[in-house]
């Protein structure tokens, strides 16, 4: 027994002196994930987040107009060119709203200068967010694939590789911009307003309105450009067995790096 | 043996200088307080020595370590309670002490902590629903979760009602007993007195003074007594300055103010006698922190509260 507590002791004191004198990143990683987790499923704004796409899916599945053929779509179902939009859009919440409000929130209220007196760093917390935002927004696609697939016969994307690539850029490329907010926006009331002003423009050129072929060519030409517009259509070409285009795939990662790395500049602690 | 000191410490903000040359040490096992008004770099001095901002001028070793260049082994020996910092709304009690103790290799019993501050009631109570004051002695309890050899605790009591106020002192002081040393920032001067073994008086970015409660206070006037009346009739005030006790004499508007010491009150209350003049209103007041601050800054330690 004692060995065994002399063994940890010296565990514990080879732990002390570990490398690097800033602390691993990994440091309370996992134990600041389940807390974050356990916070984001009390917050009403979530069940919205998760609930808001799957009737999205119920009632374009369900109205006769979106789901038979049309010939505006080639053939195909609105339903069927519908995904991408729908998947798009709760990243954008989760990215524009969710993960900015918060991060601008616990800089705003000191959580963070608090975390920074201690062993682990703050900029754990902040990754701490991203994953679990990351693992809900895997879930509720999860549920969205699902159910149009078994409830409406939605096919699952054909590229599927190609699908998995696009969707976690699109989604590293909007937290992001979400990361960017929360760098700029004084408290987290004001990030969860510049974030809902920034919503509606990104979702409209991801095809939230006007999805697939219904997009005008101009607006498709800008939307290559625009994070959420290349998500959807390079989530869209996987769905119709196309690895997505290489322009959109820069798109979203010249977004993520050049965003990324401004927001992590002009992001402050207090 | 000093667990901190604290040399030619300097900080300066684009507008301002918050610290202008700042030097303490801070004994093992004590209680040192940084008494000052508000916007006199007390917590720019304590955040510079927790090694949350950079000093830009001077020397600081804390058990031996730079805040700057060590902060990892800084950061897992001490425990800090900021003067404005919150935890997330729907954060629970237990669950940030869970989370706290998580971060450090010998966590305290978080129970027992909650017990002692009187939390016990509201484990499952989120942050957002507690009272400034329980939100106040979770910050404590946070602050020694990690069985800290130092506790940083800035401005503790701010919001507390008086009876909140007097058990966290009593708490403060088991923090002590049990070998904590503890650093208290505070503008509170009752605080300061009742708590402090040493404590370093902060002006306009300066150390004015260090030294005990009693120290400081015995640096006015020996220390001494203060007798307040409104005289039955006018007097000569030299009757009174005649007295080897009395170091001075003042006059306010329908008052006369009387400092000294040693048996100051039965000497002036015989010698106005013998004059035939009655003392009315009188009162004693003890020489305090406060009136030491005013002796070595010339300036009020309390300013506008609101």
């Amino acid at each position: 027994m004692s060995g065994i507590s002399q063994v940890m002791d010296v565990a514990q004191e080879n732990d002390h002196r570990a490398p690097g004198k800033a602390g691993s990143v990994l440091t309370g990683l996992g134990k600041l994930t389940g807390s974050e987790f356990r916070l984001m499923l009390r917050d009403p704004g979530i069940f919205f987040v998760a609930f808001f796409p799957v009737v999205l899916v119920l009632v374009f599945g369900l109205l006769p107009s979106t789901s038979s053929p049309s010939e505006e779509f080639g053939g195909g179902r609105f339903i069927d060119f519908y995904l991408p939009p729908v998947l798009t859009m709760i990243i954008a919440m989760m990215a524009l709203n969710a993960l900015s409000g918060v991060l601008a929130a616990y800089r705003e209220r000191g959580v963070l200068r608090r975390l920074a007196s201690t062993p682990v760093r703050p900029v754990t917390l902040m990754l701490a967010q991203g994953l679990v935002n990351m693992l809900l927004l895997s879930s509720v696609t999860a549920v969205v694939l699902l159910l149009a697939g078994l409830a409406f016969d939605v096919p699952l994307p054909r590229q599927f590789f190609g699908f998995v690539l696009a969707f976690v850029l699109c989604v590293s490329a909007m937290f992001a911009l979400g990361l960017l907010i929360a760098a700029l926006a004084p408290t987290g009331k004001a990030a969860n307003g510049i974030g809902t002003v920034a919503f509606f423009p990104l979702a409209f050129l991801a095809g939230v309105w006007t999805p697939g072929p219904l997009m005008p060519d101009v607006v498709r030409r800008i939307s290559d450009f625009s994070p959420l517009g290349a998500g959807s259509q390079a989530m869209q070409a996987a769905w119709s067995g196309a690895f997505p285009k290489p322009l959109h795939l820069i798109v979203l990662l010249g977004f993520t790096l050049v965003v990324g790395f401004i927001a992590s500049r002009l992001f402050r602690w207090e | 043996m000093a667990v901190i000191e604290v040399a030619n410490l300097r900080k300066r903000y684009a507008d301002h200088v918050a610290v202008d040359d700042v030097s303490f040490s801070v004994e093992r096992g004590e209680i040192f307080g940084i008494l000052g008004p508000n916007g006199a770099g007390k917590t720019t001095t304590v955040e510079c020595v927790e090694g949350l901002r950079k000093p830009d001028g001077g020397r600081i070793s804390v058990l031996g370590f730079d805040p700057h260049t060590d902060g990892l082994e800084l950061r897992r020996r001490v425990g800090v309670q900021l003067q404005k910092s919150e935890l997330p709304e729907k954060m629970r009690v237990s669950e940030a002490m869970d989370l706290y103790a998580s971060f450090y290799a010998n966590p305290a019993d978080g129970d027992k902590l909650l017990d002692d501050l009187g939390l016990t009631a509201k484990r499952h109570t989120p942050y957002k629903k507690l009272s400034g004051g329980q939100q106040q002695r979770l910050a404590i309890a946070l602050a020694l979760v990690g069985n800290p050899e130092i506790a940083f605790l800035d401005e503790l009591t701010t919001g507390l009602d008086p009876q909140a106020r007097r058990d966290t002192w009593q708490l403060i002081e088991q923090i002590r007993d049990r070998g904590v040393t503890v650093v208290l920032v505070t503008h509170f001067m009752e605080e300061a007195e009742r708590l402090c073994d040493r404590l370093a008086l902060v002006d306009a970015g300066r150390v004015v003074a260090i030294d005990s409660p009693a120290g400081l206070v015995s640096r006015v006037d020996g220390g001494g007594l203060r007798l307040r009346f409104r005289p039955s009739v006018e007097f000569d005030a030299g009757i009174l300055t005649a007295l080897p006790e009395v170091t001075s004499v003042a006059h306010t508007a329908s008052q006369v103010v009387v400092s000294g010491n040693g048996n100051l009150l039965h000497v002036v209350s015989t010698t106005l006698a013998a004059h035939n003049v009655v003392p009315l209103d009188l009162r004693v007041e003890q020489t305090n922190l406060e009136d030491a601050f005013v002796a070595l800054t010339g300036r009020r330690l309390i300013t506008e509260e609101a």
